[in-house]
């Protein structure tokens, strides 16, 4: 599980976790915790192309849809089949074993740090 | 997230309990109420197979009395309710003249002259001023009662071992007591009204209780539910369970623009009793013929019909869902939804719209689920 403070955030509760010319994404826990139990994971396929602030996937709850947004442009590398054999993975460990997908991108846009995220969620 | 600067919003007399034991809140018709304390899944699988409890404080309740109580509510509401025992319990709902549906309510019957009557939060406003008008050519008083009772709910197999041990709980004939009757207890010296009733599907209690007593009674339920698997239980899973039971929701399966039958509720309008009752005229003529029908809905896989989303027959749109979710307990996606006639019948097979993409349901009788008794 990365430690929140190395990871880099978007206003849609995203996490990334850039690493080289990857980035992993997931939901920050804020978002799990607002879905509640996660039980349908929709994501990109791997090989497909993905634009900034299009939505890529969904995360249904229980309760509500959530949307997966592009946080960068680029291709899709990875996609956790894990967390879409089991959902529950998003709300058990969403720094961790709950990531979504895994993105070669282009270019990094700005993204939020912890603080200006914490400042956001007001938590 | 709970906005305490919120002054327009109303709390429950239990929530610095609910504060205290972790919950999330939301706004519901006003009141700030628990939406899950740690899971809704597993607050939802502790009511099937074990039990929980539940804060539904904001549920209205209004009293009924006098010599004309009876008569009042067989004209105010389309049930019979002067032939309801005194013990027992009746599901009714109040019409508009134009037959639309103002409210689903309990009556429970405490004797011939007093009568109480549990409606939506959402609706209490509305039910209590056409109560109140109503009751003009009658000999009955109508009083609103909400703000001095806690309803606590305890639903799921293990409630009846629960309640019996419960300190402080003096059940009267608690043995005797049937699925929708009541029976006058005390607890720590005040009445309280245990009635066998709910809203989940399961069997169980709720427990009408004075504000000063409700924390104590709270705190000695979960006491003795500790060893039963008692959770407290929020809304969202509350709202799973009556799905799963093929309960209606007001706002959402009922309302102002539904005929009783439209929505499955026939059964309960006497058309029998004698004398006008407001609605009866408009029940009598019955709904147009294009007017939809509530089904329920049953697909296949992970992804949900939600609220909104519509129904189709092919290409034709023949339909909207009221309420849908993967039912937790099935594993399986449920939905409600209003349909033409003609694609309500058990077995019709249709599609609904998620986001764009169709997944195929079938229509099913309701309820999704029932318990094994």
């Amino acid at each position: 599980m990365a430690e929140s403070s190395e990871l880099q955030y978007t206003a849609e509760h995203e996490w990334v976790l850039v690493e080289g010319t990857v980035a992993t994404i997931g939901i920050t826990q804020f978002a799990a915790d607002q879905l509640g139990d996660i039980v349908y994971v929709d994501l990109p396929a791997v090989g497909s192309t993905i634009a900034e602030g299009k939505i890529v996937g969904e995360i249904e709850s229980t309760k509500s849809v959530g949307e997966l947004f592009a946080p960068v442009n680029g291709t899709v590398v990875e996609a956790n089949e894990a967390v879409i054999a089991s959902p529950e993975l998003v709300n058990s460990d969403p720094l961790g074993a709950g990531w979504l997908v895994k993105v070669e991108f282009e270019t990094l846009p700005e993204l939020l740090d912890l603080a200006a995220y914490t400042a956001l969620t007001g938590e | 997230m709970t906005d305490i600067s919120d002054s327009a919003a109303r709390y429950s007399p239990l929530h610095d309990l609910h504060v205290a034991a972790g919950a999330s809140f939301t706004d519901f018709a006003g009141w700030q109420m628990p939406v899950r304390y740690s899971s809704d899944l597993a607050e939802h699988h502790a009511v099937r197979t074990a039990a929980g409890i539940f804060d539904i404080s904001h549920m209205a309740e209004i009293s009924v009395t006098g010599p004309d109580a009876a008569r009042l509510l067989d004209y105010a509401l389309a049930g019979n309710i002067s032939a309801v025992a005194a013990g027992k319990a009746k599901y009714s709902l109040i019409l508009e003249a134009s037959g639309g549906i103002l409210d689903d309510l309990i009556v429970y019957a405490i004797g011939d002259d007093e009568y109480f009557v549990v409606a939506n939060a959402g609706n209490r406003d509305v039910v209590v001023a056409a109560l109140q008008e109503r009751a003009a050519e009658f000999d009955a008083d109508v009083d609103d009662l909400t703000d001095d009772i806690v309803l606590i709910a305890v639903q799921g197999p293990n409630s009846r071992s629960i309640l019996e041990q419960t300190k402080g709980l003096e059940i009267e004939a608690f043995g005797d007591l049937k699925y929708y009757a009541f029976t006058n207890s005390t607890f720590a010296g005040s009445a309280v009204l245990v009635a066998r009733t709910g809203y989940t599907g399961e069997d169980g209690y709720e427990l009408y209780v004075p504000v000063k007593d409700a924390v104590a009674l709270w705190n000695a339920l979960s006491a003795a539910g500790e060893s039963h698997g008692l959770v407290p239980c929020g809304l969202a899973s509350r709202d799973t369970l009556r799905l799963e039971a093929g309960m209606p929701l007001y706002g959402h399966e009922l309302g102002l623009d539904t005929l009783p039958e439209q929505a499955g509720l026939g059964r309960v309008v006497s058309l029998k009793k004698t004398g006008d009752f407001v609605g009866r005229h408009a029940v009598e003529t019955g709904a147009a013929d294009d007017s939809r029908v509530l089904v329920g809905l049953v697909a296949e896989g992970k992804r949900a019909g939600r609220a909104g989303y519509p129904v189709m027959s092919g290409d034709a749109e023949v339909g909207t869902i009221t309420s849908g979710a993967l039912s937790p307990t099935l594993g399986y996606p449920i939905a409600m939804a209003y349909v033409d006639r003609s694609s309500s019948v058990a077995g019709t097979e249709l599609t609904i719209d998620v986001r764009g993409s169709r997944i195929a349901a079938t229509v099913v009788p309701l309820p999704f689920y029932k318990r094994e008794i």
